[in-house]
């Protein structure tokens, strides 16, 4: 029971020795420190297999983007990053989800401590009914970091490139915010208790074009300092913001429909030169 | 051309059949409907009427005057309202939290198979006998220590505990998901989460709880009877004392009286608390009204 995930009885279990000189192998052709390294990693919901056998390396200070079409477990396997799927009933992951050399879901592994490292931005914007200041402020006074809080919001807000528009109003309700702002504030709000890592489920989904925009240069700035994996269902977005690429789809052999991970590639390489014949598919548009 | 029209559009037999049968069924429905209203004008409007010529300020403010039932005129029910606010606001105090809490345990932590067993208990609580509820606590606490303010409390914080439980977890579930994910992405605990980000985007709706809670507490005769049945002239503010004076036992003992005088009486305390019961939830359901509004907003 060293690895333990949140289901016991999952199948392929792997120690949680640390196996971080093995990751290096894995990761020679690429210049870049590992941050995630996931060895045939399994995600299932009950008895139902949501991902199957996800085998892939996330380099350090990077944008890494997931796409693929609807139901191909992106979302899945993004939030079994920052193990946010542990109150999902049913959930269990197999394999091994290795973070900096050290399994996620190692027996000792607090969740709580592992988010506080990894950030997430959801699909839809979910600032809390709270002022503005307050919504960034809250967790590091919860965390502790009470330290020059004022500095704080105005570093996080500066850097998701949002304190011109709000630095007279910091005491109004976060609710009042455009739909764009408000997803730079939940933004600014994970990246004020200074995570390594940020992860974005469809951050721009549901945002128009010009908020999209103002998000995708957003995140071209913050790459320099975190590690960035964003899921979205647009491949132009993929295109113009990540350095690599992973494509996922829906697999329905043996009977079962679950999410795989087809290939993964920069994403030049991906969307220019695709080694697979689904990616092919998939990127020229012919389905999904 | 047109006759066959005409054939077609007229109606046969069976069709006006099915549209008599039609009419007399939404006729029933609608007078059905119709009947509740009308049921509780009638019973508010007779109670109004018996009671509202003992209204006065002296029935409000004023203690029974005798000190029991012999038939005199004047004097009130000031000792029962007490009794009856002190009564119900301790019975607020034991299930309040219990109740939260196990709310909070429903929609926040458990599975649905640990949270079946206990929704099931919370139905059939509410659904008990209020009188059994009542013998239960005179076995427990009335038998050995005899009739006080403590165990009629207790007596109705049991009745009210599902009611709060049941409010509370609804307006738990208004709390949208989002927010709890927002919260436990940075890194914040789920029991930090319950009590800063769930608990109080629900606390208006806790209120309505409370409030409802509050006026089924206050109309519950049956377990007073058993724990708290008394007739005093007097005020009585220890609740781990004796029995204490509450306008149900009062309305009860007036009704049970010989003398005309003190079923006016009867009418008259019968009023006041109809009127309480009905302003606690009428407040209920705008407190209600608002909390969905400020939760829609969000």
């Amino acid at each position: 029971m060293a690895l333990s995930p949140v289901g016991a009885e999952a199948p392929s279990r792997t120690t949680s020795v640390p196996f971080a000189i093995d990751a290096r192998q894995s990761m020679s052709p690429e210049p870049a420190e590992a941050v995630f390294d996931l060895r045939d990693v399994s995600i299932y919901y009950g008895d139902a297999l949501a991902v199957r056998g996800v085998t892939m390396t996330i380099p350090k200070n990077v944008i890494t983007a997931i796409i693929g079409p609807s139901g191909c477990g992106k979302s899945t396997i993004v939030r079994t990053l920052n193990r946010m799927n542990d109150s999902v009933p049913g959930f269990r992951v197999s394999g091994l989800v290795g973070y900096h050399g050290q399994s996620l879901y190692a027996g000792g592994v607090d969740p709580v401590e592992v988010r506080r490292r990894i950030g997430m931005v959801f699909q839809r914007p979910n600032p809390f009914p709270k002022s503005i200041y307050d919504n960034i402020a809250w967790a590091p006074r919860i965390l502790g970091l009470k330290h020059d809080l004022d500095e704080r919001v105005e570093k996080a807000l500066r850097d998701a490139a949002l304190w011109d528009e709000v630095k007279d109003r910091l005491r109004s309700s976060a609710l009042r915010l455009s739909g764009g702002q408000q997803q730079r504030l939940c933004i600014a709000r994970a990246i004020a208790i200074e995570p390594e890592v940020l992860l974005l489920d469809e951050p721009a989904s549901a945002l128009d074009p010009v908020a999209t925009m103002s998000i995708e240069d957003l995140m071209q700035d913050l790459k320099r300092t975190y590690t960035i994996v964003i899921v979205t269902h647009n491949m132009q977005q993929a295109a113009r913001v990540a350095e690599r690429t992973a494509f996922f789809s829906l697999d329905v052999s043996e009977g079962h429909r679950a999410g795989i991970l087809v290939e993964y590639a920069d994403t030049a390489t991906l969307f220019t030169r695709p080694a697979d014949p689904r990616t092919r598919d998939y990127v020229t548009g012919r389905f999904g | 051309m047109a006759n066959q029209v005409g054939a077609v559009l007229t109606p046969g037999p069976g069709l006006r059949r099915r549209r008599r049968t039609d009419r007399l069924m939404r006729a029933s429905a609608t007078a059905a409907a119709m009947l509740a209203v009308a049921i509780l004008a009638i019973m508010v409007g007779s109670v109004a009427v018996h009671g509202a010529s003992q209204l006065s300020i002296s029935f409000l403010t004023e203690n029974p005057a005798g000190g029991s039932l012999v038939g005199l005129a004047g004097g009130g029910i000031a000792n029962a309202i007490i009794g009856s606010a002190l009564l119900v606001a301790v019975a607020t105090a034991m299930a309040l939290p219990m109740g939260v809490l196990i709310a909070i345990y429903l929609t926040e932590l458990s599975t649905p198979r640990t949270a079946r067993p206990v929704r099931l208990a919370l139905d059939l609580l509410n659904g008990l006998p209020t009188i059994v509820t009542g013998i239960f606590v005179f076995g427990l606490l009335v038998a050995s220590h005899g009739q006080s303010g403590i165990a009629a409390s207790f007596a109705l914080a049991v009745v009210i505990l599902p009611v709060i439980t049941r409010t509370t977890q609804e307006m738990l579930l208004l709390v949208p998901r989002d927010l709890r994910d927002a919260a436990h992405a940075l890194g914040i605990s789920r029991w930090r989460t319950i009590t800063s980000v769930v608990l109080p985007g629900a606390l208006g709706g806790i209120l309505t709880g409370v409030v409802l809670a509050l006026a089924r507490a206050a109309g519950e005769t049956a377990p007073l009877l058993l724990t708290s049945s008394i007739f005093s002239s007097h005020t009585t503010l220890n609740v781990f004392g004796a029995a204490i004076p509450n306008i149900p036992i009062d309305i009860f003992s007036y009704s049970e009286s010989p003398f005309p005088v003190e079923h006016a009486k009867a009418w008259g305390a019968a009023l006041v608390l109809i009127v309480l019961i009905l302003v606690g939830n009428l407040t209920a359901r705008a407190l209600l009204a608002r909390q969905r509004r400020r939760l829609g907003v969000l």
